[in-house]
């Protein structure tokens, strides 16, 4: 389809090679193109700087408190340990890995005007969400990773050879909180494709995980006397699971200065997974159907 | 194949405001057309529906028969376009950027590279091709993304106001890359509100006012609409005219229906016939050893008809 030979001297001009242009690469192949070079702006970028830099005060932070303190509990057994400190700091870091990789990654192409770049060649727009996504995801594993081997280095240090112990566990706990990566960059596409301004997508997810879900928890478990099985930030707790154990599921005690009944929930593994994965997929179309709708007008 | 764009009742509404309104308008084979229009005319949401940047509220647009909302992947294949001026990704570089750009249309990687030196050669920006592109102006960024629209040398070029944010040099540049396009088989379709760099590089131009289509033709025809049989021709002297040879020779003239003084050295001349009548008028002029510098048609023709469209759409 391409025109070939022209007589211009013109660089403009000079015909391509036949066979130059092949078929125009299929969703995935074009997706994984995309990914590779959003990517590399990532790490170039000082927004990776900032989730590096998050990351690393996390590990310190940590580090220096087991360092001050030595619980006991904690730097006596593998799985206490990584339950201790890679189970909490991990979905802190899921949730700012995503906030900074993922708010802007739709509406930023609305708002910084890269979208026209990227709409204007022959690729769908199902293919741009899914090569931002994946981008945005392999960005937030490195800083999962970088977290991980903090947590790992301090193991290292208290319990030696011991550390390794725990590998089994880890690895579930680590599959674990990928699977909650998946779900939450979904989430956080989902209020990026929703707003043009990257600003709003960034403060909607941060309030809503950091203040909202919280607020939501307290009142449904308080008023309504509910489970709040669909909230993403409650179903988290299950990341420590495989290192912890699995506590139990509603723990009726009572408050010993009021006498007043209180109940925890804990969510169930399947509880867990299955709202990850909801929210994974709902999310998904929800944001991919928002995406095809959106004008760069 | 001929390449071809084509609008089909072509409409955009945003909300009780209509952006376009059933444009129809088809143009194929290799050609350069022009799409003019005040601000606000329409121009660029049309230009943004054939690269299905928005959506039509009715019609449809087609490339080489295919349609855009349909099926944008295969219809914006043989598609280079600019629209706007679009930002890339700040921390690449030009070469990525195009790498990238090259890859995602299906180009070979030893072509990405040799087209992508080509290009940037041709935009002037190959000393910048490893320099982050956040670093560069708003110009250097056009000429990156004018580079990005050339790359996999597209039969179909969609060019949005190509020389926005370009300095005059980066403007005459321009428009001498899009001469050079010309010359392949290519279809250019180009809007702007620069009326010199239309008639300076376009074969056709289409008018476009508060959504409707004026008219669309060539040039040529376009000068025709304004003074029928009589073009206007602009003449300049190396010395000043004296009003005697002014109204004697040259007003007496078979070719020259009427003649006016823009200064002493200057003069218009409204010329009968065509260029076979031009060329006569031309040599007689150069006979009268008046010290012709130079003789050429006047580029007012399409501004003159760009202002009466306008105005007739006003009143």
């Amino acid at each position: 389809m391409n025109a070939t030979a022209t007589p211009a001297g013109s660089a403009a001009n000079v015909p391509l090679a036949d066979g130059a242009i092949g078929t125009v690469p299929g969703t995935f192949s074009q997706a994984m193109i995309l990914s590779r070079y959003q990517f590399r702006d990532y790490l170039r970028s000082r927004r990776f700087i900032l989730m590096i830099s998050i990351v690393i005060a996390v590990g310190a932070i940590l580090t220096t408190v087991v360092a001050y303190f030595r619980p006991s509990g904690l730097i006596d057994n593998a799985d206490d340990f990584y339950g201790g400190l890679w189970a909490g700091g991990a979905a802190f870091v899921i949730l700012f890995a995503g906030i900074i990789f993922g708010g802007d990654a739709i509406a930023g192409e609305f708002q910084n005007k890269t979208g026209y770049f990227l709409m204007g060649l022959p690729i769908k727009r199902t293919t741009v969400y899914a090569g931002k996504y994946l981008a945005a995801l392999l960005a937030s594993v490195v800083s999962l990773v970088l977290f991980l081997l903090i947590v790992m280095g301090n193991a290292l240090f208290y319990l030696g050879s011991g550390a390794f112990s725990a590998a089994g566990p880890l690895i579930a706990s680590f599959a674990i909180a990928l699977l909650y990566l998946l779900a939450l960059l979904g989430f956080v596409f989902l209020f990026s494709s929703l707003f043009k301004t990257s600003l709003y997508a960034v403060l909607v997810v941060a309030v809503l995980f950091l203040f909202g879900f919280s607020i939501i928890q307290t009142v449904v478990i308080d008023l309504a006397h509910t489970e709040p099985w669909f909230l993403l930030s409650y179903v988290n707790a299950i990341i420590a699971y495989p290192l912890t154990g699995v506590p139990e599921h509603i723990v009726h005690t009572t408050n010993p200065f009021t006498r007043a009944a209180i109940t925890t929930y804990n969510p169930t593994y399947l509880e867990g997974i299955g709202v990850m994965v909801g929210y994974w997929v709902l999310t998904a179309v929800g944001g991919l159907f928002l995406f095809q709708r959106e004008e760069f007008t | 194949m001929r390449p071809s764009i084509e609008a089909v009742g072509l409409t955009k509404r945003f909300g009780a405001f209509t952006a376009l309104d059933h444009l129809n308008l088809k143009v194929e084979g290799a050609k350069c057309m022009g799409f003019l229009g005040p601000n606000g005319a329409g121009k660029t949401t049309t230009l943004k529906m054939f690269t299905n940047l928005i959506f039509p509220s009715e019609g449809e647009a087609f490339i080489n028969g295919i349609s855009v909302r349909d099926d944008r992947k295969r219809a914006l294949e043989v598609c280079g376009d600019l629209i706007e001026t679009p930002e890339i990704y700040p921390s690449l570089t030009p070469r990525e950027a195009l790498e990238m750009s090259g890859a995602l249309r299906g180009m070979r990687a030893g072509e990405i590279a040799a087209r992508t030196a080509t290009v940037l050669e041709e935009v002037k920006m190959s000393e910048w091709v490893d320099q982050k592109i956040g670093r560069f102006s708003k110009g250097m960024k056009q000429r990156v993304n004018i580079a990005a629209a050339l790359l996999s040398d597209p039969e179909v070029v969609i060019l949005d106001e190509p020389s926005t944010g370009l300095d005059p040099r980066g403007m005459a540049e321009v428009r001498s890359i899009v001469r050079e396009l010309k010359k392949g088989r290519r279809l250019i379709f180009m809007s702007s509100h620069i009326l010199s760099e239309v008639v300076d590089v376009c074969d056709e131009v289409a008018l476009l006012d508060r959504g409707k289509l004026l008219f669309a033709d060539t040039l040529a025809n376009v000068s025709q609409r304004l003074g029928g049989d009589v073009r206007a021709v602009e003449a300049e002297f190396a010395f000043p005219l004296d009003e005697g040879i002014l109204s004697g020779q040259i007003g007496s003239l078979p070719e020259v229906a009427s003649w006016s003084r823009s200064d002493p050295q200057r003069i218009t001349l409204q010329v009968k016939g065509g260029p076979v009548e031009q060329a006569r008028l031309l040599e007689q002029l150069a006979s009268m050893r008046l010290g012709l510098l130079s003789f050429r048609e006047s580029r007012s023709a399409l501004e003159e008809v760009y202002l009466r469209e306008i105005s007739v759409g006003d009143a």
